[in-house]
């Protein structure tokens, strides 16, 4: 019988759940060496080289080289390990949050200050659907 | 015997820290923020405890993906702030009490709690930006600290009933020490936030809100709230709200005694991607 996973209709959300987390394992691995300033500076001088020093798969390798976190997430990478990706760069939390929501910089921060952006239409895929 | 008198508390959103430690907090943006607080850190002087049981989460830094305790609780005598990619924060390190932490770890796991034990760890901004939120800058955090650390980052994180029942049990261990300490424990994290895919940036204000009625008046009903609904409703970060119903368990009325006195209140939106709660309930004396 299978799991249940009540959280798959959620929008633009995934779960980083212990399949997630398998299929991730070495990507977010990666990214914690990146807590290391001697590491860091070995992936910003050869991202390719670096990269390819990990069990990683070519699509995850892509995925952090085009520095896009949605397929990172997609393919078992979780935020708070990401997070270290954007650290090395300095990005915040929020430029990186937002570059995952194809808002710019800008209209990201400013949807935050005056509010976040709404539940209303954002709790099930079926609502994203209609869009 | 030692007591817990008071509970807090607080999310502990890690630009809040950044904010504090760039010397921002008076700009108009984080003064909001700083504001509800300003209570609390009057509160904390008056009222400065023996110990903080502090439950937080760890978010990649102490703890990789190559060991993931759901109930972690810190053992040592002292733990250096974490390096989590931009430096460590130039906070205090934090001062433990091993042999109070022992004695709980004992007392829980007896009470069928596995929790792991930890003796070497280094703690990330889930447990200094609440020390920072109610202590402001300091050379010396007030009191020793027992690290609690939660698995909320890979799901499936534990229920909001075991954190409540573990919250009891808790309370049990620390009123069989025999040291007359003077406890309070804090629950951290949320409040509702999502920080990716393209649903980041969630804010559930009516929710937030309804959470922290029913933390006060109704806590063994939203111990029952299944995690869908955090996620749904407060994003997938927003579960890390279980935490707070660990420090909630821990209380007199969870226990037979009398409700808390909601000592102050606090909610903003936004510190960064994230809704900022906050809450110090005292148990009658």
């Amino acid at each position: 019988m299978a799991l249940d996973k009540p959280y798959k209709d959620i929008p633009g959300t995934v779960i980083f759940d212990a399949e997630q987390s398998r299929m991730g394992y070495w990507l977010n691995q990666f990214c914690m060496s990146l807590m290391k300033a001697e590491n860091r500076a070995r992936f910003l001088a050869d991202e390719r080289a670096y990269l390819d020093e990990w069990e990683m798969t070519e699509d995850q390798k892509q995925a952090v080289l085009d520095r896009d976190l949605n397929r990172c997430v997609q393919l078992g990478g979780n935020i708070y390990f990401l997070a270290k990706i954007g650290a090395t760069e300095g990005k915040s939390f929020q430029q990186m949050a937002g570059s995952m929501t194809g808002m710019s910089e800008e209209d990201y921060r400013d949807m935050m200050v005056s509010g976040g952006r709404p539940i209303e239409g954002n709790r099930y895929t079926h609502e994203w659907e209609k869009k | 015997m030692a007591r817990i008198t008071a509970s807090v508390y607080t999310s502990h959103v890690p630009a809040i820290g950044a904010a504090m430690d760039h010397g921002k907090d008076h700009e108009p943006y984080w003064q909001k923020l700083f504001d509800g607080y300003e209570f609390s850190r009057q509160w904390l002087k008056d009222n400065t405890p023996d110990v903080i049981f502090l439950v937080y989460n760890d978010h990649a830094n102490a703890f990789s993906l190559s060991m993931i305790p759901t109930f972690a609780i810190g053992t040592a005598p002292h733990y250096p702030i974490a390096d989590e990619g931009w430096g460590p924060r130039p906070v205090p390190a934090v001062e433990g009490d091993s042999v109070f932490a022992s004695h709980i770890a004992q007392s829980v796991i007896q009470d069928d709690f596995d929790l792991t034990i930890v003796n070497e760890m280094a703690v990330d901004h889930g447990l200094t930006v609440p020390l920072s939120l109610m202590c402001g800058k300091t050379d010396a955090w007030p009191c020793r600290v027992i690290p609690f650390a939660v698995n909320v980052v890979q799901y499936p994180v534990p229920s909001g009933r075991r954190c409540y029942e573990l919250g009891k049990a808790i309370r049990r261990a620390v009123e069989r020490y025999d040291e007359p300490l003077n406890v309070q424990i804090w629950g951290t994290g949320g409040m509702s936030h999502q920080l990716q895919g393209p649903r980041a940036g969630l804010i559930n204000r009516e929710w937030d809100n309804a959470f922290l009625d029913r933390l006060i008046a109704d806590p063994a009903g939203q111990a029952d709230m299944p995690h869908i609904e955090y996620v749904r409703e407060a994003g997938s970060e927003g579960i890390e709200l279980v935490m707070w119903l660990i420090a909630r368990g821990a209380m007199a009325d969870a226990n037979g005694g009398p409700a808390p006195h909601v000592a102050h209140r606090f909610y903003h939106v936004p510190a960064s991607n994230t809704a900022v709660g906050h809450l110090i309930l005292e148990n009658p004396s």
